[in-house]
């Protein structure tokens, strides 16, 4: 099993023929994924590697079950593609566009909340549930991917899109493989952080460990220890924290606009303490990952 | 990116939010200009993007036009954590029968802005919450509905205020909601609201920050204010090196290289992407190395962008080796970036095997990469070498120099 | 004939001259190596070791008239 997509996920890329988002589309269908499509504005009977672009979301939910879509539209136009994917009835959004002001980011979140849809991201990487599907850049051409992302029963959630790849990286090269990764982004509001996620890792059976990236600045660490500590299945969870030299420089911007050290609750100090006290293992160092979690699921 | 007071203060008015009388001065003589207009009691406060300016000696009161113009020189003379202060603001002292504290910022739990509201105004909020909570309300505002004049009341009234005094404060709450969210804000503060002896209510001091990813929204705000591009509003005003790899990443939209930060060390680094960047950083640090920067590749940038970032931070005073690593990659290319690191060394009038302590990209296109790596004899692992390793093996090669 | 660092592009001559066939060629490089200089198709100097392997120009002229030499 995996969450959130599986072999059969059917999903639209919504600005396909951005120049990434022709490579994207490329690399999606090399890997397996089910794409039936695009939208463009004004760009309504072209077709990208072989599927149709379309001028709507509409024009696609109108006559079949369209699962997600992602997003890869230039900041000033998100706002506006994610409202009409979720106003068409789209469940699943990936943002992959970054620099999007919180804002609007907080709106598409909540319209996304009233119509039990989830938004992943922005400013990610996407996810995959290795040997099934992927929806997003996440882990490049379909050959990198299948290198770095072998099926198996670790859940990896992160901050970070590159280093979901690595730590995917590190465990296949210890004979661990992947159930499903998300690139959960790098922005200060974000549509899904690991708490809201662990639940559905909760309720599959397949997967029996998480790894996760983590860094200084807000508070989805600390919301995950909470969860943690009263969640039942307490599932393994080792986590790596990046950036601990931005503990000693407060109200400086490093990495993801999501990184700032504003008050103590922000720094990796605090949240690997928070995260240990709920149980989880936090490691120093990437390679370590898949050791401890070798250990703790046996 | 934060505001001044001053600047807080002008964009209150514009709302309708009263502010005291008074004006800025960039030196003693017009401090005593504005003093002798205002002909009362004044109060002359530091224009410095720090807080703790009381303690600090940043403000002062002033009764006679000659300490006006001392603690003015005094007052722009004052660093305050190590920040200069550009101006003073000098203001009537007011008749304060009662204080007040409203904020609005971001609450990343809930997804939405939050309105924090107390009667215990001028002192740290914090402490107010948790010594005395009945005296703070926070009131969660709507992302997707208009926000009426209805939830600044509710703020004001769950402290127990009621009365004309109701009224008034919530005038002001439903202003700076609305500055809030016209100008894509992070924080908009008034600490304190001050009501009068005369029972009006005046905004004695703002703080307001913008988002840095807005300000392209706001570029007209940020005219009447005076604000340059270049003025960037970090904790600490950028240095000469950093305006120079902002300058490199703005060349082309292809990928970033840039978003340097400076630090003392001898070792620089050419780093990505956002994550791969911190996590090398600490790797570093740990394994004893002195960087000598921080910066962000990523987006597969172009060779001409990162041969120019690797050229400043090779030529870099006090630079004598550089890193190169990232994550395993899937969009930015391997060779592209060999390419531009090994043109940037060479341009810079060095070999790339002397100058590179070690290459450690993994990822795509790296075959071709590890060709041109070859060529020109630099050191290089694969993915099997981790991030950590790496960092290891650079900071080792630069203690077996010395 | 400009040289990069890394790669060069030769163009031969016979084709140097195909109006049609150039503007083909400069608009499909995603690097803006290409341009019409005195009428003739050329390369810009500062753009070489920009390619990225792609092959469209190749793709375009289907023979061995662009050769992307790799200097490495």
């Amino acid at each position: 099993m995996s969450i959130l997509i599986d072999e059969g996920s059917k999903f639209i890329i919504q600005g396909i023929t951005g120049r990434e988002a022709v490579t994207m589309a490329k690399e999606l269908i090399d890997y397996g994924s089910k794409l039936v499509g695009g939208v463009t504005p004004g760009k309504k009977g072209r077709e990208v590697h072989g599927v149709p672009v379309e001028d709507t979301v509409k024009a696609f939910t109108d006559n079949q079950k369209i699962d997600g879509s992602i997003i890869v539209v230039p900041p000033a136009f998100t706002t506006d593609a994610v409202m009409e994917a979720l106003d068409a009835g789209i469940k699943l959004i990936v943002v992959v566009t970054e620099r999007i002001p919180r804002k609007q980011v907080a709106q598409f979140v909540e319209f996304a909340q009233q119509q039990n849809a989830r938004i992943i991201g922005p400013n990610c990487l996407g996810i995959i549930s290795p040997g099934k599907s992927k929806m997003g850049g996440i882990g490049g051409s379909a050959e990198a991917t299948k290198r770095a992302f072998v099926p198996g029963n670790i859940g990896i959630m992160s901050r970070s899109g590159g280093m979901t790849v690595e730590i995917a990286n590190s465990l296949s090269s210890s004979g661990l493989g992947v159930s499903t990764a998300i690139s959960i982004g790098g922005d200060v509001i974000i549509g899904s952080s690991y708490a809201e996620l662990m639940p559905l890792f909760d309720q599959d059976n397949d997967t029996k460990g998480i790894a996760i990236y983590s860094e200084p600045g807000g508070r989805a660490e600390i919301l995950l220890a909470e969860y943690v500590k009263k969640s039942n299945r307490k599932l393994p969870i080792v986590a790596f924290m990046a950036g601990k030299f931005m503990d000693a420089m407060p109200g400086m911007r490093f990495g993801h606009a999501g990184t700032i050290v504003e008050g103590k609750a922000d720094t990796t100090e605090e949240k690997i303490i928070r995260m240990q006290e709920a149980g989880i293992t936090v490691v120093e160092r990437i390679e370590e990952i898949p050791m401890k979690l070798k250990e703790l699921i046996s | 990116m934060r505001f001044y007071e001053y600047e807080s203060k002008q964009v209150l008015k514009k709302f309708n939010i009263t502010i005291p009388s008074g004006g800025i001065a960039t030196n003693p003589d017009d401090a005593m200009k504005i003093h002798k207009e205002l002909n009362c009691e004044v109060v002359i406060k530091s224009q410095v993007l720090s807080g703790g300016r009381m303690k600090a000696g940043g403000v002062k009161f002033s009764a006679n036009y000659e300490t006006t113009k001392k603690y003015t020189e005094e007052i722009l003379a004052l660093t305050i954590n190590n920040l200069k202060p550009v101006c003073v603001i000098v203001e009537p002292k007011s008749g304060i029968s009662q204080e007040y504290y409203a904020a609005i910022t971001w609450d990343g739990v809930e997804k939405k802005p939050v309105l924090i509201f107390s009667d215990m105004g001028g002192i740290d909020i914090e402490e107010v919450a948790e010594k005395y909570p009945s005296h703070v309300s926070r009131t969660h505002l709507s992302n997707l509905k208009p926000i009426y004049d209805y939830s600044a009341k509710i703020a004001v009234s769950n402290v127990g205020i009621t009365g004309k005094d109701l009224n008034s404060l919530s005038r002001m709450l439903k202003g700076l909601i609305d500055i809030f969210n016209k100008y894509d804000l992070t924080l908009a503060e008034i600490n304190p609201i001050a009501k009068l002896n005369d029972g009006s209510f005046i905004a004695l001091d703002g703080h307001m920050d913008m988002e840095a990813e807005a300000r392209n929204y706001h570029q007209d705000l940020l005219t009447e204010l005076n604000i340059n591009k270049e003025d960037t509003r970090q904790s600490r005003p950028p240095t000469q090196f950093e305006i120079d790899g902002a300058a490199v990443d703005a060349q082309d939209t292809r990928g970033v290289a840039g978003n340097v930060t400076e630090f003392s060390g001898n070792l620089g680094l050419i780093i990505g992407a956002g994550g791969g960047s911190l996590t090398l950083f600490d790797a570093v640090t740990n394994a004893g190395g002195k960087p000598a920067n921080y910066c962000e590749i990523g987006g597969n940038p172009s060779v001409k962008k990162t041969a120019e970032l690797t050229k400043l931070i090779v030529s870099k005073p006090g630079v004598e080796k550089i890193a190169v690593m990232m994550n395993v990659v899937s969009n930015t290319r391997v060779d592209i970036v060999a390419r531009g690191v090994i043109k940037g060394v060479i341009e810079a009038g060095f070999k790339p095997k002397d100058k590179i302590t070690i290459f450690r990209i993994p990822g795509s296109w790296e075959e071709e990469g590890f060709k041109i790596l070859n060529k020109y004899e630099v050191e290089y692992v694969d993915r099997t070498v981790s991030m950590y390793e790496a960092a290891n093996i650079s900071v080792k090669k630069m203690q077996e120099e010395q | 004939m400009p040289n990069g660092m890394f790669i060069n592009v030769i163009i031969q001559d016979k084709i140097k001259k195909n109006k049609e066939l150039a503007k083909k060629i400069i608009e499909v490089c995603p690097v803006d190596i290409f341009e019409l200089k005195d009428n003739e198709l050329n390369t810009k100097e500062e753009f070489l070791d920009e390619c990225t392997l792609c092959d469209l120009c190749i793709n375009i002229v289907k023979d061995d008239s662009i050769i992307i030499k790799k200097l490495y």
